[in-house]
């Protein structure tokens, strides 16, 4: 039967229903703030929304696609190769080319198809990607799509992915080297300068996705490469405005040339509508103001480390390192699940995390956190997990 | 080049410790259907392989392997 292979998620699906949890697709039902909304009708602080820099309620970003879609209407209704290039994109490109210092820029409609549009055509069959193996569904699906040889390198692991670039011999120069600035799922940040150092031993061309850290890392906030001081190393950069950015999109920045050919052979961005104009204008007011307010980038990391270390503080098996992204993983999934929904009743919207979206056979209570989030708001967050494990929902197995 | 049967060789000895049915692993024994591996047990053992003959075995192969002697063939296949 065609519909056999679901039956397991239909399963899983029913025992959610059965428990009266929606961790996926919770429907929100009121935004009061970028931190607070009513969630399947709880009021909830929202602590699992990747709007690390709070612009997603912002007014003037609100005011300018209000302008944009009086001006321009709600839709181009069409490719960007066709009838949807308006002088929006056109200026959101240059725009972002510009924050990067680079030259060249390509603005997709959202993230997903901005990292599998460049995943997929870069290289091609007989050509070799490297990606870490942690990577983002996205970046799978574009490689996958490639026909490229694909090769895994272990995540995070600069000394494997240099014993696979040797292992090339000559086909290493014209290799795509991925990686992530901060990974979606953990938190940590990618070793980029060991693995720039890489590229410069064996060659090739390295793409950074910088989809969780644009915003939040680097001088002024490019991402993990310029945190890293490695941009010359970089060839292409890939990211999203949908997180510190708070609206829909994606793009591809660059300092080859090339790109400009590159554009007009990705199916990701040729066969499907552009961006509507209110979107690009709310994009265009976030990047202009993650320009003038530096501080932003001062308070997620405040609150990054607030949160991370409370957590910590309380036993719970979080990363490494503090980050904007706090994951706390567990091993059963049933108590995850439980967790999850003591959260949401105490107040508290996590994302919960099952393989294989998260990166091992782990549960995660995955946290997010924003610059406008309020010290309360964090210390209230670290309260409700207090009384999780006060209540016995975590396992001693699974503390730090 | 390494001869086919020294390849089914090292797969043997190396899927013994996963080899918790205790079958008698052959040519034809599948992988995931037979032994059992899970996807990470996959990862490990593809891991295991690539480091024993300094070779990359790329992940787009891998659908086509189900069984020992197709690993073996794809493995001599990489190792010219």
């Amino acid at each position: 039967m065609l519909f056999d292979k679901f039956k397991t998620m239909a399963d899983f699906q029913a025992e959610l229903a059965q428990r009266e949890v929606t961790p996926f697709g919770a429907v929100t039902e009121q935004i009061l703030s970028a931190t607070e909304g009513v969630v399947e009708g709880h009021k909830v602080i929202l602590a699992g929304t990747n709007n690390y820099l709070g612009l997603s309620y912002d007014p003037r970003c609100i005011a300018a696609a209000q302008a944009a879609a009086a001006r321009w209407g709600t839709g181009t209704t069409g490719s960007r190769l066709a009838n949807g290039s308006f002088a929006e994109h056109e200026a959101l490109e240059r725009e972002i080319a510009a924050f990067y210092g680079v030259d060249n820029a390509i603005v997709f409609s959202t993230g997903y198809s901005a990292t599998m549009g460049m995943c997929s055509t870069l290289a091609g069959p007989g050509e070799v990607i490297l990606l870490d193996a942690d990577s983002h569904a996205s970046i799978y699906a574009g490689v996958t799509l490639s026909g490229a040889d694909i090769i895994r390198y272990k995540h995070n692991d600069p000394d494997d992915l240099a014993k696979r670039m040797r292992r090339l011999g000559d086909r290493a120069n014209q290799a795509l080297i991925i990686a992530e600035g901060i990974y979606s799922m953990l938190g940590d940040v990618a070793p980029l300068q060991e693995i720039a150092a890489v590229k410069r031993e064996y060659g090739g061309y390295l793409l950074v996705d910088e989809a969780h850290s644009m915003g939040v890392l680097g001088a002024t906030g490019r991402g993990a490469a310029q945190a890293a001081g490695v941009e010359a190393d970089i060839d292409f950069t890939v990211g999203t405005f949908s997180k510190s950015l708070g609206s829909i999109g994606g793009y591809c920045v660059s300092p080859h040339a090339e790109l400009e050919a590159i554009r007009f052979c990705i199916k990701a961005y040729i066969f499907t509508a552009s961006s509507s104009p209110s979107v690009i204008a709310s994009t265009r007011e976030a990047l202009r103001i993650i320009g003038a307010e530096p501080e932003r980038r001062s308070r997620v990391w405040d609150n990054a480390r607030r949160l991370y270390d409370g957590l910590k503080a309380l036993g719970l098996p979080v990363g490494p390192t503090a980050s904007p992204v706090v994951a706390v993983e567990m091993v059963d999934r049933s108590r995850t699940i439980d967790c999850w929904k003591a959260l949401m009743e105490a107040g508290v919207y996590v994302n919960l995390v099952i393989p294989p979206a998260s990166p091992s056979t782990n549960f995660l209570l995955r946290n997010s956190v924003s610059a406008a989030h309020s010290s309360e708001q964090i210390d209230t967050i670290i309260s409700a997990y207090a009384d999780l494990k006060e209540a016995g929902l975590f396992d001693p197995a699974e503390a730090a | 080049m390494t001869e086919y049967r020294a390849y089914l060789d090292f797969l043997y000895s190396t899927l013994e410790s996963h080899n918790k049915k205790n079958l008698e692993l052959t040519e034809s024994t599948h992988l995931v259907a037979d032994i059992g591996l899970s996807s990470l047990e996959v990862m490990e053992f593809i891991e295991k392989i690539e480091d024993h003959f300094d070779i990359s075995i790329p992940l787009n192969i891998l659908p086509d392997v189900n069984t020992i002697g197709e690993l073996a063939k794809k493995v001599q296949e990489l190792n010219p």
